[in-house]
């Protein structure tokens, strides 16, 4: 059976050039950066490299790029590395209520030791409201971090607005830009934020390989401390064959960005239709015109998202699914609950995320296979046999 | 694959799914809130159980479970089906994924308030099903033993702590506008038309 890969969220397959790009490093090309011999210069100028291409992609300069191991490392030295370092100025930090794990938990980590938080609320599409943010805002804030992009509903956040609103009262702005770098053009010139980090994996890079920026002349702390690495910002030898794979796919995404967003766009389009057109009581999750190119995602109602996690995987497709029981806490999706969904609509959570490789056939594919794998899944139901009772007394 | 080939196989081949309008007993566990929800019926002929069947809103585990229970007790006394213990059901299905445990306790209590509601209806009680306590399972942070208990420490959007809880309108942390729940007595956002816990109607707040 061929295997419809649907799962972006969960990291993506690598960009044509990636694996010739990063296999030196592996191999002969084995050098530390900081070494002084030629070995190491190699590696060095390949780290630079790198860095010139990701600081391309989101027009920063490459002094302004720290590599990191992940999303959630780059999120974590953002917030508690910008916190730390302005702790002079005043120990209250404002969020969405929205924002991926790695914020809201590096968030809760710094309420340890004194700072306080700010959640702001979202509605119903998961979008944040500046204005909600400025009032949040008070004498004491040092940081703002909103994402850019939440890849459990799609929704595209007004980052821009925000950044202004929080300029305004000198407050520092970060922007979880995990899911968006690579999908939708990104300009942190445009955006006007202090920091911002992105992860290759979610573009088409290796795991292992991402990034901070961080605007030159903002102070931060290093979180791993070590030698002189990153400019003396993130400690450890460098994964130069991440950095050098991540580095590629920037190259790539940056060439591709405009033919890729149009294209998934209109993939995006065609299943979200698709899937509302096929089954009843179907809810498409986040905002329909603000968001991601490659994202639909959706409330399929009274069934639960792993048991169709598990129809759809035994029909070829790979999907991904907030719902409590997919968490290994079994907990709902704070995002969906942050939303103002009830916790019967939460579990019912199904997430696509289109891949370049994606095809018509295969989102035509999909609308075939779908509209059955509901039907038994709801007739096993004792939500939709009371729905339908209630339907026709 | 997390579930082994036997939960597949109850999974993608449920056995017994359905209602029987005329059940001698109906038993339901769960709710949304945890993640699954369970309904046994069955018929009951010669102090044996003659027909049984289900319907299940959860995951795999949760439908696989339901499934074997439903195999295990068809056909047999009700005492014999009232000596099915979670534990043997987790057993027949080679293993259940530890934080899937909680899954195969559902299935068998559902069975058996089934059963209970049978002799309560023979003893000329209600004709009511029978819906089984909030089931817990086990707290996965500190905290949640006290929700379970009763009242929300927490903010259940934002998870940020509710303090004077009495006059409480609006999270501190989230600022989410929270009303009451007269029925369960835990916090949903305002302007929910029903309870996100308990499912309970909660009247609109008048405007002020």
């Amino acid at each position: 059976m061929k295997r419809i890969y649907l799962d972006h969220i969960a990291g993506t397959p690598l960009a044509p050039g990636v694996v010739e790009a990063m296999l030196p490093y592996f191999g002969d090309d084995y050098g530390n950066p900081q070494s002084l011999h030629a070995e190491g210069q190699a590696a060095a100028s390949a780290v630079a490299e790198a860095r010139e291409e990701v600081a391309r992609l989101i027009n920063a300069s490459a002094a302004e790029i720290i590599f990191t191991s992940s999303g959630t490392e780059a999120n974590n030295l953002a917030l508690k590395g910008l916190a730390l370092a302005n702790r002079a100025k005043g120990n209250h930090l404002v969020f969405s209520a929205v924002e991926h794990l790695s914020v809201l938990n590096a968030a809760k980590s710094l309420e340890k030791s004194g700072f306080t938080t700010t959640l702001v609320p979202v509605g119903r599409e998961a979008l944040v409201d500046p204005a909600e943010v400025e009032k949040a805002i008070r004498k004491e804030t040092v940081l703002v971090s909103v994402m850019l992009a939440n890849s459990e509903v799609g929704t595209v956040e007004p980052v821009a607005d925000i950044a202004k609103a929080a300029k305004s009262k000198g407050v520092l702005v970060h922007t979880d830009a995990v899911a968006a770098v690579g999908n939708i053009p990104v300009d942190i010139r445009a955006l006007g934020v202090d920091a911002l980090s992105l992860a290759g994996d979610q573009f088409y890079g290796p795991k292992g390989g991402a990034a901070l920026f961080v605007r030159k002349g903002v102070r931060i702390f290093p979180q791993i401390d070590g030698g002189i690495q990153e400019g003396g910002r993130r400690g450890g030898t460098e994964n130069v064959p991440a950095i050098v794979g991540l580095g590629k796919a920037a190259q790539s995404a940056a060439a591709a960005m405009a033919e890729r967003q149009a294209r998934m766009a209109g993939l995006r389009d065609k299943l979200i239709d698709g899937l509302l057109g096929s089954v009843d009581h179907v809810i498409l999750s986040g905002s329909r015109d603000k968001r991601l190119p490659h994202q639909a995602s959706f409330f399929v109602r009274f069934v639960e998202g792993e048991a169709m996690l598990l129809s759809l995987d035994m029909n070829g497709f790979a999907a991904s699914s907030g719902s409590a029981c997919t968490s290994k806490a079994l907990k709902a999706s704070h995002v969906h609950l942050a939303m103002g969904f009830d916790h019967a609509t939460a579990q019912g959570s199904l997430v696509f995320g289109l891949l370049d490789t994606t095809t018509a056939e295969d989102i035509e594919a999909l609308v075939a296979a779908f509209p059955p794998v509901i039907d038994r899944l709801r007739k096993m139901s004792p939500l939709y046999t009371e729905f339908l009772k209630e339907k026709t007394p | 694959m997390i579930y082994t080939e036997k939960v597949m196989d109850h999974f993608a081949n449920p056995r017994n799914v359905g209602t029987l309008p005329d059940a001698d007993g109906v038993g339901q566990v769960g709710n949304p809130v945890c993640g699954d929800m369970m309904t046994f019926y069955i018929k009951v002929k010669d102090g044996k159980l003659d027909d049984v069947k289900f319907q299940t809103f959860g995951c795999g585990a949760a439908i696989a479970v339901s499934s074997m229970v439903s195999e295990m007790a068809m056909k047999k006394t009700l005492e014999e089906a009232m000596a099915i213990t979670n534990e043997k059901v987790a057993e027949e299905l080679g293993g259940l994924p530890k934080n899937k445990m909680h899954c195969s306790n559902l299935g068998a209590d559902a069975l058996h308030l089934a059963i209970k509601n049978y002799r309560d209806r023979a003893a000329g009680g209600t004709e009511e099903a029978a819906f089984g306590e909030e089931h817990e399972h086990e707290p996965e942070e500190e905290g949640e033993a006290a929700e379970a208990s009763g009242k929300s420490v927490k903010c259940p959007y934002c998870d940020g702590p509710l303090e004077g809880l009495e006059a409480l309108s609006e999270c501190g942390r989230c600022r989410i506008h929270l009303v009451e729940c007269p029925s369960c007595g835990l916090y949903t956002r305002a302007g929910e038309p029903a309870c996100t816990h308990c499912g309970a109607e909660i009247k609109a707040e008048p405007e002020s």
